[in-house]
């Protein structure tokens, strides 16, 4: 029978570190696969012949690639200045006032983005859009701007509404007892505390923004094409060692501002 | 989310009743300040999310009543043809309806693709998710970190990614085949089989990391107990382990199967759009066959299989909280 074993034994099941080896093995394979024949010299994108930067050249020198990045990147930098604004307001709104009726509805809108499917929104938004520019005869990549916002604003919220709830209110009631202005708590305690998690959002939204496929395709207009749109039409026409660059440098930019995510995120 | 009042604090000194009264005003307009400081802050979300996310899709419930329009677009008269079209098929001759499965296929290939990838991504993301919350705590980090990782980088790309191994003349293929196992490529692409793969990959971290945070809490004090009574590690998974970590499976298993279920890029790459799901069809409505009541029925319908499945989480969510 069963003898009472250590606690490292009890907490292990049989196989699941090899499963859990695999599962990652699983998640990185093909980006590791990705990445390497980037750097490929030759055209296949199975055989190896040597090192070189040529695909990389070849994606810089390209003019679609370099204005599709430059419409994602504006895109995305509008997106993420008014998303975070906006999240960062309601992420206020929802920890540090008292609990209110209509408060579980504010979250529900505020979270609406993420519970409808993403193509959902992309055919909903079309239409709506398409009707505001026949009576407007406004057009313009301001559409694209505010659809992004849109849905980037609950991905800002979520780890500022996370740093607010796990602040303390002493350092804030503290001030108020000192007699600071609502508004001086809110500059010299509140804001700086919680800057870890704007930044946290801001990067989020950043990142999703930059990555949107379906929204971007259906309501962007012509001359509107982002970088992962672009990407998306290279591939339906034939796969090509200069769409591996350019998804390399996508890969490695998100990357990096996921990690700085992570370091700004665990900072206490 | 309680968050205290500050206390009036200068009380004019006059009888008990009065004093209580100022206090009712003085709380009163703190409130009344609090509330309006409250809205004024929620406000550009609400505003901008109401306008640009709810709104739509109010516009698009009413475009599926509509006919569809020359180029695209609506004409505004009234129709259920997106809804009959949705199960019927109309004779191009005497138009008569005949019941047609071909719409109704592709929600029920979805819904299926959908379920299998979820519990694929259960299957695998359990253990990986256990094995996790097993390490010590500041291992627990950067395993969470490599495993979030995936899930912040472009979809498209780690699609792609894996139609340049899967495909004829990917690296499994010209592997297997430079080793002499098989004579001819195994025709991965463009399968239902790709589609399944490559939803799994692409949700399994929307998987682990619910099922994460619930295993976290586990007190394996309950473990150890169970196996002071002589459970077999089978019985210690089947009674503690999987019913502690089960708000997490749901949350896992709904997180998985609604973007599963609405997914556009894996269906369009790795299906090769000879496999259409769901998402496919609602952007093949708007885009090429330009019938928007249709797109939008075929939309609503979507929404409709999603609320649902949500009711039932909720339900079952709020079922499991009562027990525990």
């Amino acid at each position: 029978m069963a003898k009472p074993r250590r606690m490292k034994d009890l907490r292990k099941q049989p196989g699941f570190e090899f499963l859990a080896y695999t599962c990652l093995f699983f998640l990185y394979a093909p980006i590791v696969v990705l990445v390497i024949f980037s750097f490929n010299d030759n055209r296949s994108v199975v055989l190896w012949t040597e090192f070189s930067f040529r695909w990389y050249i070849e994606a810089f020198d390209n003019d679609g690639i370099r204005e599709a990045t430059i419409i994602s990147l504006k895109v995305a930098a509008v997106a993420t200045v008014f998303s975070t604004i906006f999240a960062t307001m309601a992420a206020l709104a929802t920890t540090r006032t008292p609990s209110y009726r209509g408060q579980t509805l504010a979250y529900a809108i505020i979270n609406q983005p993420l519970m409808v499917p993403e193509i959902v929104t992309a055919v909903a938004t079309l239409a709506f859009f398409t009707l505001i520019k026949k009576l407007t005869g406004v057009s313009g990549i301001g559409y694209l701007m505010l659809a992004h916002t849109v849905f980037c604003i609950p991905f800002a919220y979520m780890p500022i509404r996370a740093r607010l709830e796990d602040m303390n209110l002493t350092l804030e009631q503290a001030a108020a007892d000192l007699y600071a202005t609502p508004f001086q708590v809110f500059r010299s305690v509140t804001l700086p505390l919680m800057a870890p998690g704007i930044v946290a959002g801001a990067m989020l939204a950043f990142v999703v923004s930059l990555d949107d496929v379906i929204i971007s395709l259906l309501i962007a207009g012509p001359g509107e094409t982002t970088l992962p749109i672009y990407i998306l039409g290279q591939i339906r026409r034939g796969i090509t060692p200069e769409i591996n660059a350019v998804s390399t440098l996508l890969l490695g930019l998100t990357v990096i501002l996921v990690a700085a995510f992570f370091m700004v995120g665990r900072k206490k | 989310m309680m968050v205290a009042l500050p206390e009036p604090q200068s009380e004019p000194k006059r009888g008990a009743e009065a004093n209580a009264a100022n206090l009712a005003i003085a709380r009163k307009a703190i409130e009344g300040g609090a509330r309006r400081r409250r809205w004024q802050l929620l406000s550009p979300s609400i505003i901008v999310i109401g306008i640009f996310g709810l709104f739509p899709l109010t516009i698009t419930l009413i475009y599926s009543f509509l006919s569809p329009g020359d180029f695209g677009g609506v004409t505004w008269e009234f129709s259920t043809d997106a809804y009959v079209q949705f199960l019927f098929e109309r004779d191009i001759f005497d138009d008569t309806l005949t019941f047609s499965t071909t719409y109704l296929s592709i929600y029920g290939r979805s819904i299926g693709l959908a379920f299998g990838a979820t519990v694929g991504a259960l299957l695998i993301g359990f253990p990986m998710a256990y094995f996790i919350a097993s390490k010590p705590p500041d291992q627990r980090n950067l395993w969470l970190f490599l495993i979030t990782l995936p899930f912040w980088t472009n979809l498209l790309i780690r699609t792609y990614a894996i139609l340049l191994i899967i495909r004829d003349e990917g690296i499994i293929n010209v592997s297997l085949q430079g080793l002499g196992i098989i004579d001819a490529p195994l025709g991965m692409l463009y399968t239902d089989g790709a589609v399944f793969l490559g939803l799994i990959y692409s949700y399994l971290p929307f998987m682990v990391l619910p099922l994460y945070a619930s295993l976290e809490k586990l007190d394996f004090k309950l473990v150890e107990a169970a196996y002071d009574l002589y459970a077999t590690r089978f019985q210690v998974l089947r009674h503690i382990i999987v019913p502690m970590a089960k708000p997490g499976i749901v949350a896992g298993c709904i997180l998985v199967f609604i973007p599963g279920l609405g997914a556009f890029i894996t269906p369009e790459l790795l299906g090769g759009g000879k496999e259409l799901m769901i998402g496919n069809l609602i952007a093949l409505q708007f885009g090429g066959s330009r019938n928007w009541p249709f797109g939008s029925a075929a939309a609503l319908i979507l929404m409709v299989v999603v609320m649902l499945s949500l009711i039932i989480y909720v339900r079952y969510a709020g079922k499991e909280r009562a027990h525990g």
